[in-house]
């Protein structure tokens, strides 16, 4: 990493607000679609709406661009409320999901588009236009009509069309739907790249969780027009605050279970499909009298081995009922004497090395820190 | 390459001969020497000569073509604002009933609609003294009325097609509603608009029906000249101006034909790419 991308890296971090959304409601007829949403977002950062489809992510997305009006509460821009202005009074620019280049207009003008109508001269225009193409290596295309160009490309396009006015908020719509899954990792990585040189901050819709994960410096979860949880990658995928956050990140084994003892310092948990204690390495300090607790654990933190481990905690029998082999790694379908099934990831680092085979009595296992405590 | 004897080519020539031989006749009969329509006399142009003399003939062609321009170009101005409404407007009360009585004339039968329009306007001149009398106006005004019908139904099915993310994106890089109307919208419906403006321009011109109940003295109609002529006896002359409208017909349609392609080849490629 260069001395300038490191500068870059932490002018990201700090914590300038550019938006803040309070309150905001969004009712279909009697659907709510977003429900009291609060969000801040932060100066330079690509933020992630992440939710299964009607989660109210793309809602909230049109909101902030002004193509749905709020039913109530506000987005407030410095200090102003932008709610209720229409789409073409707002500084932000977006990229549809289908690009929606005007397909009578070539290249060029597609992205001067937006310029024409900000009164700049016609020189600025073409000079912005030029930048924009080369920021994205496409000058060769400026004549082309967007029907004469590929995918990528017409992504491309799409995205300094949407930066071309320089806006405050750039916001993407499933920026990736339109790609096939070899260029889409492409891509990803390319429009970070373009969003962190120019330096604007974004918030992006989308339902894959790899992309959200790949491009996002923070990550909200939505699901039924809230927002779930709010933050990096890391912290969404290895502190989920409830078990709908856990399961939508990933593969997860859930087990329910009671709390025995909560130390300061540790946990010991009992659950009906765990033959030994659970043990986990630090506690909830709880003064709630519930004490059912969910453990959660992830299938790569969940071990299996075909001789007993050495230990008396966190480990129970099963037996392998499926094996997905994939290449890089195998998805073991072990199951428990209580008859819940576990995943276990097992990293294929040795070329055919002995493995588990169907049918086969093994031992699951994990370490101390590995699992995750829920309340829900 | 002897071809085979086979029903279904059969079927395609009589098919063939069914829709044209009584056109070519028409056609071979417009170069007839004899005033006689069904006697062969020998070749002459003659008729040709005579109809382009015939000062009221050539009034009514004149009079036709304007009132079919002005009401397929009103009736697409219309059509476009009612296809707005209709597609783009989804908090509009009335939509559908709107929808369903802006088609209804397309089922109508023209003896209908002629003798309505007749009604209203003898009703409106009583009350309101305008229209005064029937002529041009009124049959511009009636027109329009079912050629608005057919135009919305061409434009609005292409305004439905139509990516909506298109205008959101014009309004989003800051363009106002009008702005992109005319800028994004407009050139994107543009080859629905031809066509449906050459389909009205076409209705007009043909319809008898519809203008004879609603037109007045001094604005005759090329079919309705046409038609009162033939009563009189089939002259060669009107052999002659047939022939005429059949080859300027078919250069109008091979022309859209080639022109709708052109646009929709383009526009699908368009489509394809979004």
């Amino acid at each position: 990493m260069t001395s300038d991308e490191l500068a870059r890296k932490d002018g990201r971090k700090h914590d300038e607000i550019l938006l803040s959304i309070r309150n905001l409601n969004k009712y279909y007829g009697n659907v709510l679609a977003v429900d009291d949403t609060n969000l801040d977002i932060r100066q330079g950062e690509i933020f992630a709406l992440l939710g299964a489809s009607g989660s109210g992510k793309s809602t909230l997305l049109r909101m902030l661009a002004g193509f749905e009006v709020p039913s109530s509460g506000s987005i407030m821009l410095h200090g102003n409320d932008i709610a209720h202005l229409p789409p073409n009074e707002r500084p932000f620019n977006m990229m549809f999901q289908s690009y929606a280049l005007f397909p009578h207009m070539s290249v060029e003008k597609n992205i001067a588009y937006g310029l024409k109508h900000d009164g700049m001269s016609k020189d600025e225009i073409h000079d912005r236009v030029q930048s924009m193409l080369k920021l994205v290596h496409m000058e060769k295309y400026a004549s082309r009509k967007p029907h004469q160009l590929s995918g990528g490309q017409r992504q491309r396009v799409a995205l300094v069309r949407s930066l071309a006015k320089h806006p405050k908020l750039l916001l993407l719509d499933e920026p990736m739907g339109a790609l096939d899954k070899k260029l889409r990792t492409e891509m990803q990585l390319e429009v970070v790249d373009i969003i962190e040189r120019v330096g604007v901050t974004c918030v992006m819709v989308t339902h894959d969780q790899e992309e959200a994960m790949t491009m996002a410096d923070r990550i909200a979860i939505m699901d039924e027009g809230q927002i779930q949880q709010i933050g990096s990658p890391v912290d969404i995928y290895e502190s989920p605050m409830n078990r709908m956050v856990a399961e939508f990140i990933g593969s997860v084994n859930v087990f329910e279970s009671e709390i025995v003892d909560d130390q300061e310092n540790y946990m010991v948990l009992r659950s009906p499909d765990v033959e030994s204690d659970i043990f986990v390495g630090r506690g909830v300090s709880s003064a709630v009298d519930d004490k059912s607790m969910l453990f959660a654990l992830r299938p790569e933190k969940t071990f299996i081995s075909m001789d007993r481990p050495d230990k008396d905690k966190n480990v129970t029998r099963g037996v392998v009922e499926d094996i997905a082999y994939l290449g890089g790694h195998t998805v073991y379908y072990v199951k428990l004497p209580s008859g819940k099934i576990v995943h276990c990831f097992l990293a294929n680092t040795e070329r055919r090395a002995e493995r588990p085979d169907w049918e086969q009595d093994v031992w699951v296992y994990w370490q101390d820190d590995a699992g995750m405590v829920m309340r829900s | 390459m002897p071809q085979r004897f086979s029903f279904s080519r059969l079927m395609f020539w009589v098919g063939i001969a069914f829709l044209y031989v009584p056109m070519l006749v028409l056609v071979v009969y417009s170069f007839n020497e004899s005033r006689l329509v069904t006697v062969w006399a020998g070749f002459s142009g003659k008729w040709y000569v005579e109809l382009f003399q015939d000062q009221q003939i050539m009034t009514a062609v004149w009079r036709s073509l304007q009132i079919a321009f002005l009401s397929a170009s009103a009736a697409v101005v219309l059509a476009i604002l009612g296809s707005l409404i209709m597609v783009r407007h989804r908090n509009f009360k009335g939509r559908t009933l709107f929808s369903g009585m802006i088609t209804a004339p397309l089922v109508m039968p023209d003896v209908i609609i002629g003798l309505s329009m007749l009604l209203l306007f003898v009703a409106m001149g009583q009350m309101i003294g305008w229209p005064e009398n029937r002529g041009m106006l009124t049959v511009w005004i009636a027109h329009t009325t079912f050629c608005l019908a057919y135009s919305t139904v061409v434009i609005s099915s292409r305004l439905r097609e139509m990516d909506r993310s298109l205008e959101e994106a014009s309004l989003d890089l800051g363009a106002n509603q009008i702005r992109t109307f005319f800028q994004v919208t407009l050139p994107i419906i543009a080859p629905a608009i031809v066509s449906a403006w050459l389909l009205s321009f076409t209705l007009s011109l043909d319809d008898v029906v519809i203008a004879s109940f609603v037109t007045g003295p001094g604005a005759t109609t090329l079919p309705i000249e046409v038609f009162s002529s033939v009563r009189l006896g089939v002259t060669p002359k009107i052999n002659a101006l047939a022939t005429l409208i059949i080859a300027a017909v078919s250069l109008v349609a091979i022309g859209s034909w080639y022109l709708t392609k052109r646009m929709n080849d383009r526009v699908s490629a368009q489509l394809a790419t979004s």
